[in-house]
Formats: C-alpha cells, structure tokens, sequence
C-alpha cells in the first residue's frame, strides 16, 4: 500500500510539473471535437444525433495519444528497473501508474467532455449518463492502455503501435459508452449499459495490472 | 561523516549462485558460471566491455532469469519467494533513475517509500552528507551534474538499509573526495554485514575482494557446436 501511494503521488508530481503532456492530451480532445460541425455542416439535428459518439472516439484517441508515455520515459531513464526492483508487487505498482494516467488525463477529459457536448447540441438527457459513462470507462482505457504500453516497451514508432493493440481491446467500451447516452435520450434508460461498462471495469482493474506487469517483466529482461 | 547503519531488516545469509547460465538474444554470454558471498563479502566482476558484468548483476538482481542454474540465499532458492529477494537487495545500474523535475530529497524520500520504509528527513540529509553531497536536498534532477548523479544514486543505498549491493560501475564519474566518501561508505556496509557485487574497471577499493571474470565462463565455438 505504502508502494502504491508512493508511485501514484510520484507520477502526480512528474504529470503536474511537466503539464505538458496534460495539455496537450485536453487540447486535442477539444480541437478534434471542434473539427467535426465544420466537416459534416453546422447543421444542429445532425450535430445532436452524433454528438455522443464524436465526443467518445475522440476522447479515445486523445487518451491512446498519451499511454506510449506511461512506461517509456522511466524504461529509458532506468527508474523502471528500481520500481521493478521494489519488494511491492509489480501489478500494484502498474495499477498506482494506471490510476496516475487516469488522474492526469482521463479526469481532466471528463470535466472538458460536457461543454464538448454542449457544442455539439447533445441532447439535455444526454449529459449525466456522458459523464457517467466516462467515469467508468476512461479507468478501463488506462487500464487497457498500460497492458499495450507495456507491451510496446522498448519498440520503435511505440506510439502507433499502442494505439493498434489497443484500439481493438477498448472498442467494447467505446460501444457500451455511447450506447448508454443514446439509451438514455431515447428514453429506454442507459442503466444497463453503464452496469455493462461498470462489469468491464471491474474485470479489468485485478486482470489489467497482472497482463502489464507480466509483459514489463519481459521488457526488463530485454533491457 | 558515515552515518551508523541500522541492522538489516533480513539475516544477511550466504548468497550464493551454481551453474548460471545467461541468454541474451542468441547469444551465449557465460555458463557453467558460479559463486558464494559470505556476510561482509565483496565480489568484484572484471573482464571486458560486453563479457556479461551488467548482464550477471541483473540476474543477480533478479531482472534477469538465468537461462541455467539457481542462485539462493541462506540455501533457499531466490526463486521461492521473489519478493522477500527484491527486498534484500539494492540495485545501482548504469542509469541511476533520477528525474529532471523532481528534486533529489523527492527521489531519495520516494525510493525509501518504495521499499516500505519511513523516509525521516533527518536520514535523507545524512545519506546525503556520508556522499559529501548535502547541500543537494532541494536541487531538481535536470541541474545535477554526471558525478553528482551517481552520488545521488549512491545515496539510495544509504536511505533504506538492504544487506546486498549490486553496483554496476559504481564510480563512474566520481571524484577523488567522492571516491573516498564512496569506499567509506562501502566499508561500513560490509562492516556491518553486509554484501557487495560490483562490476568495475576501477579500483573500488574493497579490501579482501574476491574477483569474478564472466569472460573465464563464455563457452568457446567448440563447446558451442557440442551442445547444438
């Protein structure tokens, strides 16, 4: 436990002082959501009826354009081999990591995600299951994401290759994410979905960690 | 100037290695490879760039398994319990983890925090000073020169007590008063029962060392082309 505060606070730190990777992930979110009424027309009805799923894929490539830089910068700078090393369980020192990222780009996303909508003419129903719905998804692409960047470790052109291992293993919550507003605004109630996305959470926080740390092992031992 | 060392947490038993063998890529660096460490015993590995020093330490680390052989501790395979491993030993690689943004007391408080002890401000400031460094406390990762860096990594080993040292040129670097500071610091350690490995070029200084050659162990074509 005292490992796990250690790294969470450590990663918090790095994220606040170096602020640039925390800007960069929200300013992207914000301008390829605000690409979209000029590419398909400012039209509001046709805004309104993808709103929801403009504000998920893109928040979904924003959080994939961060994850290559969970595990690289202290692989190549050795601390890597010293949180390896640590009498803590590597799993729960990735799971610390995992939930640093989430703080540090999947939260800052939730806050910006409904003035996206608005924008966007999203439905007022709409609203709450969105943030809902990002609540529990976007801790299941940080937990998704470390396997992926742990997998890419040490591997050249990392960042794409994160995003296409990936993509694939998040496209259940970018369907049940999107599922849920629209349930929602169509009056059928976005409950199960939410439950659904809640179900993938909870599988993924115990199996996430144990796949990255395995896979951070292999990478140490190429080191 | 050396602070006391507390007692180890862990009996610092006999580590000892038999018949390591290690893998990198397809390539066969040593085998048939083997050791013993007593309390307050120092191994230096010499040999040349590339004949396996680094590649030994971090399978003696445990960041590396051993394609051949077992390494244990007390008679206990390593392998048991992992854990109880990682928390016997204290690795210095060639890179010593330091981030530019965070300052030298952060790194030295969190690396205490990582091992499952209390980082007191009062022990980080006398790791610090036994390195002849204390007045870098507050300073950021990004401002410290090479040899500052690896006092700063050195320091590590001060902060929470382990019985083994794995030192990977450990005096890269260094300065004299550094390397005398460093030789200190290293005599009481084994003064206290504790161990070292450290691969090296330089003179460490660690009176009464064994050495090891991983060079003496890297099988020849001939044997090569008898295994295959």
């Amino acid at each position: 436990m005292s490992a796990f505060i250690a790294v969470l606070a450590r990663d918090l730190r790095l994220g606040l002082r170096h602020g640039s990777d925390l800007t960069m992930v929200v300013s992207f979110f914000v301008l390829a959501a605000v690409l979209f009424p000029f590419g398909v027309g400012p039209e509001p009805n046709l805004l309104a009826r993808i709103a929801a799923g403009v504000v998920w894929v893109t928040a979904l490539l924003a959080a994939m354009l961060s994850l290559d830089r969970l595990f690289q910068a202290d692989y190549e700078d050795g601390s890597l081999d010293q949180l390896a090393l640590s009498p803590a369980p590597l799993p729960v020192i990735v799971l610390a990591k995992a939930a640093a990222h989430w703080l540090t780009t999947g939260l800052p996303l939730i806050v910006v995600a409904p003035g996206l909508g608005l924008m966007l003419r999203l439905d007022p129903a709409g609203f709450a299951p969105l943030v809902l719905a990002m609540l529990v998804g976007t801790p299941c692409l940080s937990l998704f994401g470390a396997i992926g960047a742990a997998l890419t470790l040490g591997a050249r052109r990392g960042g794409a290759l994160v995003a296409l291992l990936v993509l694939p293993l998040v496209l259940p919550v970018l369907i049940f994410g999107v599922a849920a507003v629209e349930a929602e605004i169509g009056g059928l109630g976005g409950r199960p979905h939410l439950l659904i996305l809640g179900a993938l959470l909870a599988a993924a926080l115990p199996l996430a960690p144990l796949a990255a740390a395995v896979a951070l092992r292999h990478a140490l031992e190429s080191a | 100037m050396v602070p006391p060392t507390p007692p180890f947490p862990h009996p610092p038993g006999p580590f000892a290695g038999t018949d390591l063998a290690c893998l990198r890529g397809e390539r066969l660096l040593f085998r048939g490879l083997g050791f013993s460490l007593a309390p307050g015993g120092a191994l230096v590995l010499t040999g040349p760039n590339g004949s396996g020093k680094s590649s030994l330490l971090r399978l003696l680390a445990g960041l590396l398994a051993p394609a051949e052989g077992e390494l244990t501790w007390d008679g206990k395979p390593v392998a048991e319990d992992a854990e109880a491993q990682r928390a016997r030993l204290l690795y210095l690689g060639h890179q010593e983890g330091l981030k530019p943004t965070l300052t030298v007391g952060e790194m030295l408080a969190l690396h205490a925090r990582l091992r499952g002890g209390r980082a007191a401000p009062a022990g980080l400031a006398a790791a610090l000073d036994a390195l002849g460094i204390g007045g870098l406390m507050d300073v950021p990762g990004r401002q410290l020169s090479a040899g500052q860096r690896r006092r700063v990594g050195l320091a590590r080993l001060l902060v929470h007590p382990a019985p083994l040292w794995l030192l990977d040129e450990p005096t890269v670097g260094l300065d004299e008063a550094a390397l005398a500071a460093f030789r200190a610091v290293a005599g009481g350690h084994r003064r206290a029962g504790g161990m070292i490995v450290a691969a090296t070029h330089a003179d460490l200084g660690l009176a009464g060392a064994r050495e090891l050659a991983p060079a003496e162990f890297a099988p020849d074509a001939a044997a090569l082309e008898a295994v295959a």
